[in-house]
């Protein structure tokens, strides 16, 4: 089954990447540049799982988990953040926030894919 | 990297082109935040600027640029997170540690060589501000693991002694593994809190992830399911024990629970002897797969609980592996088939900070445009032919031809309008470099300094962009280095202690004007001069106006700096600034007023390929000018003309003089006219706002013409701009009408002088 993901990001890069890691395994990628953006996109797709970063212009990463999470179809969509911190605050602060898992930059992209299956089969 | 159709590669270039718009935007929010703005979002900016450069310089493993940016980073997270002050002290190292972000990001691009000195001083002044215990504190960046999910991990209720538990300690622990080759046995219980399954996790992939890993036993435990009148579906009330065999480490099996790590209750232990414990396992157990035992009653499980629900694995139990029967992951409706009704290239809603990086780009090599741009440039003559041909063809003007004719005008000019805004771009990246000689060559002189710029979204010709660099520089540096006063002068002057100098650019008439100018204590004419006459460079006799001794500053070899400092002294003078900028079709202008600053002002062509042009005729000889310096046609009448010496007239222009000019007669073609009456004389604007009249035969035409430049083929003639080929075939010369005008002035000594310049309205 294609997994539908949706990967939030303000790096063109990142995002670049993180599609050129996930299409080849077969996921159907879908981006947006920040939180807002995201949940502007989310309105129209359902994804297994979603990718997000933290440092984002207008709407960050907790903010935007904390919306998705806020959404009553999206409370158990695993949420996966991408961040270059591995602080145990920062991974706490994102738990808190609702996010089920985290994936440190760089990533690795078969890391990811794992990751990605962990959560969301 | 070459290969272009390695995805890898082309996302390294666009990662680079990504940095450059960071280093753009780290730059603004710094002038920002130096400006006094002080608002979150700014500091926000400058920290995600730097952030990204990071994350994306660690997925190329450009090493150099991920350490020196997280240090950066760690500072600007102090300030963000308000434990520092941005004040100007740390602004000026973090100016510092831009520009040197920006030299890292170049020389990771092109595999250059590393100014480690460089970057090891800067991260000392980063450390110096976080403070000695921040130094230390900051120190590395965090290991660069791919998916982190190794440390800290048994950390959880395992009990394998002391805070230093490993993975490694783990399997240290294991005494007397059997032989059998490398198969450990492990027993791991796992008990989900609540908050597990509010964070979107779910048992069921965790169980899953250990059964790729081996061998399988599940049993799930249900005594702790209450009765069902008090059951909390969103409550977590299973937990399950694993016997796995495999041939992974327990760290491997942590790895699984990592992201739950906290929201369970999780214990690992290693089965010395599998053989016991499977015998009190049940023994229809399936060879592979996930087997579930559901221990005593049965208990209908709520529908609602979502999680618990899939974490329900084998209603038939027993006969078969559960693998099979467990529910899809996820029962949404299938994903693939739900409407894409917004993708995300659809929306651009306007964004606050990068309106750069919500617009969509094309990435072009530079020649295919190149080669666009010349065959507008044939499109625009071969359109100039054919109208010339109808034209003499004597069809009527009202001819379904002609009016054919003229749309086809318009749509060439717009082509070659579109075709020219390929190449425009706006002249900010360059001011941004400006305002790092102004930080570095102050710094070096040691005088307070800063820029102020204007215009920096005026889109210029990217090679006239890229060309102006060199000129800009040197010139940003002269007005450093020799137009601001000391410190000392300005205070003593009653100016402000810091000096300023001011870089704009704007679109005029169809040109593009660049100003640099200073606030300093204005030329020294005095010095100037006699710099000039101590080098021979003009003779000690003649007198000079004011701005006949400003332009000695372009001579070749001369230098106003008295002391040689590091600034100037580098050889390079104001004349090769000018010979860049003409080259580029350019003039530049100075003006300046003691005391008070100086101001070079440079005039450029829109692009460097097409111009409006004033076609006309001198002695036989088709010539032509750029529309856009003539401002008036006029035909002279009786006593329009006036001598004011042999040879030097001045033109009655209403109430006003002007002084008058023969083409002909300046480029050598005939000698001068002596009846004025009924000549065609046309009126020209200079930069620096004088007027001037020259004399021609008769005006044949106003069109486009394509600049073909002669400079690479010739040397630069005086008064000659460039060539172009007219409709018919035929060469004409572009003159450059500023350049001419000077040249008269300087063989005739007929002063442009204020009282004969200003024109009237």
């Amino acid at each position: 089954m294609t997994l539908e993901i949706l990967a939030v990001d303000d790096s063109r890069t990142m995002r670049d990447m993180i599609r050129l890691a996930l299409l080849p395994a077969g996921f159907n990628v879908h981006t947006a540049d920040d939180g807002v953006h995201g949940i502007e996109v989310l309105s129209g797709i359902t994804p297994d799982a979603i990718i997000t970063d933290i440092n984002m212009p207008r709407m960050d990463g907790f903010g935007f988990i904390d919306a998705v999470r806020g959404q009553e179809e999206h409370r158990a969509t695993p949420i996966l953040v991408l961040t270059t911190e591995a602080a145990p605050e920062l991974k706490a602060r994102a738990r808190h926030a609702g996010a089920t898992g985290w994936i440190v930059k760089p990533f690795d992209p078969s890391k990811l894919i794992k990751a990605l299956q962990m959560v969301a089969g | 990297m070459s290969d272009a159709n390695d995805p890898m590669a082309e996302i390294r270039a666009s990662f680079f082109i990504e940095c450059e718009e960071l280093l753009e935007a780290l730059q603004d929010g710094l002038q920002l935040l130096y400006d006094g703005a002080d608002d979150t979002e700014t500091i926000n900016v400058v920290f995600r600027a730097v952030h990204s450069i990071k994350g994306g310089a660690g997925a190329f493993g450009l090493e150099a640029l991920v350490r020196f940016a997280h240090r950066f980073e760690t500072v600007l997270d102090e300030i963000r997170s308000e434990r520092m002050s941005a004040g100007a002290d740390a602004l000026k190292v973090f100016f510092q540690c831009a520009d040197h972000l920006s030299d890292l990001v170049r020389i990771s691009r092109d595999a250059g060589d590393l100014p480690d000195e460089k970057t090891a001083e800067l991260l000392g002044e980063l450390d110096k501000l976080l403070g000695e215990e921040g130094a230390s504190a900051h120190d590395e960046p965090e290991p660069e693991e791919d998916i982190e999910f190794q440390p800290a991990i048994l950390s959880l209720d395992l009990d394998l002694g002391g805070e230093d538990d490993t993975p490694e300690l783990a399997i240290a622990d294991l005494p007397d593994l059997p032989p059998i080759a490398s198969t450990n046995r492990f027993r791991i219980l796992f008990r989900p809190a609540n908050e597990l399954f509010e964070t979107g996790n779910e048992p069921f992939h965790m169980l899953r992830a250990l059964d790729e890993l081996g061998e399988c036993d599940v049993i799930c435990q249900l005594e702790r399911l209450p009765d069902f009148a008090d059951l909390n579906p969103e409550h977590s009330f299973l937990s399950w024990t694993i016997e796995l065999s495999t041939e992974a480490d327990a760290a491997e099996i942590e790895a699984a629970f990592e992201f739950v790590e906290g929201l369970c209750t999780l214990e690992v232990e290693a089965i010395r002897q599998p053989e016991e414990i499977s015998a009190e396992l049940s023994q229809e157990m399936p060879e592979t797969g996930i087997e579930v035992v559901q221990s005593t009653q049965e208990v209908p499980l709520p529908d609602a609980a979502t999680n618990v629900q899939e974490a329900r694995p084998g209603v038939p139990r027993n006969e078969q592996p559960a693998t099979e029967t467990l529910p899809e992951p996820e029962p949404d409706a299938p994903a693939a088939e739900v409407p894409a009704t917004k993708t995300p290239e659809q929306k651009p809603p306007a964004k606050t900070n990068a309106p750069a990086a919500a617009k969509s780009v094309v990435r072009v090599d530079l020649d295919r445009i190149e080669r666009l741009v010349n065959l507008v440039g044939e499109l625009v003559i071969n359109q100039a032919m054919l109208s010339q041909s109808l034209e003499s063809s004597g069809l009527s003007p009202h001819s379904d031809a002609m009016n054919g004719l003229e749309e086809f005008q318009r749509l060439t000019r717009d082509i070659q309008d579109s075709v020219m805004m390929i190449r425009a771009q706006p002249v900010k990246s360059l001011f941004q470099r400006m305002s790092r000689i102004v930080r570095e060559s102050s710094s070096m002189v040691d005088k307070d300094v800063r820029l102020h710029t204007e215009g920096e979204n005026t889109e210029v010709d990217k090679t006239v962009i890229e060309r102006l660099a060199d000129p800009l520089t040197h010139m940003i540096r002269n007005a450093v280095d020799h137009g601001l006063e000391t410190t000392e002068k300005r205070l003593a002057a009653g100016k402000p202690r810091q000096g300023r100098v001011n870089l704009t650019a704007a679109h005029r008439s169809g040109r593009v004007v660049i100003d640099v100018s200073d606030d300093g204590g204005g030329i020294n004419r005095e010095k100037v001069l006699q710099i000039a006459i101590d080098k021979g460079l003009v003779p000690a006799d003649v007198s000079f106006s004011d701005t006949e001794i400003d332009n000695l500053l372009f001579l070749p070899g001369f230098s106003t700096a008295s002391v040689v400092s590091d600034l100037s002294g580098r050889g390079v003078g104001m004349d090769v600034v000018r010979t860049a900028i003409q080259a580029l079709g350019g003039r530049i202008t100075i003006s300046s007023v003691p005391g008070v600053g100086t101001t070079f002002s440079i005039s450029l062509p829109l692009t460097l390929a097409v111009l409006d042009g004033m076609v006309v005729q001198v002695a036989d000889e088709t010539l032509v000018l750029p529309l856009n310096v003539v401002i008036e046609t006029l035909t002279l009448g009786k006593g329009d003309v006036e001598m004011v010496r042999p040879g030097a007239h001045v033109v009655r222009v209403r109430s006003g003089f002007v002084p008058l000019f023969d083409l002909g007669e300046e480029l050598g073609y005939r000698s001068p006219i002596s009846e004025y009456e009924g000549s065609v004389v046309l009126l020209i604007a200079h930069e620096d706002g004088s007027h001037a009249a020259l004399i021609i035969d008769s005006i044949l035409d106003q069109r486009q013409v394509v600049i073909k430049g002669l400079d690479d083929s010739f040397f630069r003639a005086p008064g000659i701009a460039a060539a172009t080929i007219l409709g018919d075939g035929q060469i004409a010369l572009i003159l450059d009408t500023s350049d001419i005008i000077s040249n008269a002035i300087g063989a005739t000594g007929t002063g442009a002088s204020p009282s004969l310049t200003g024109i009237p309205a």
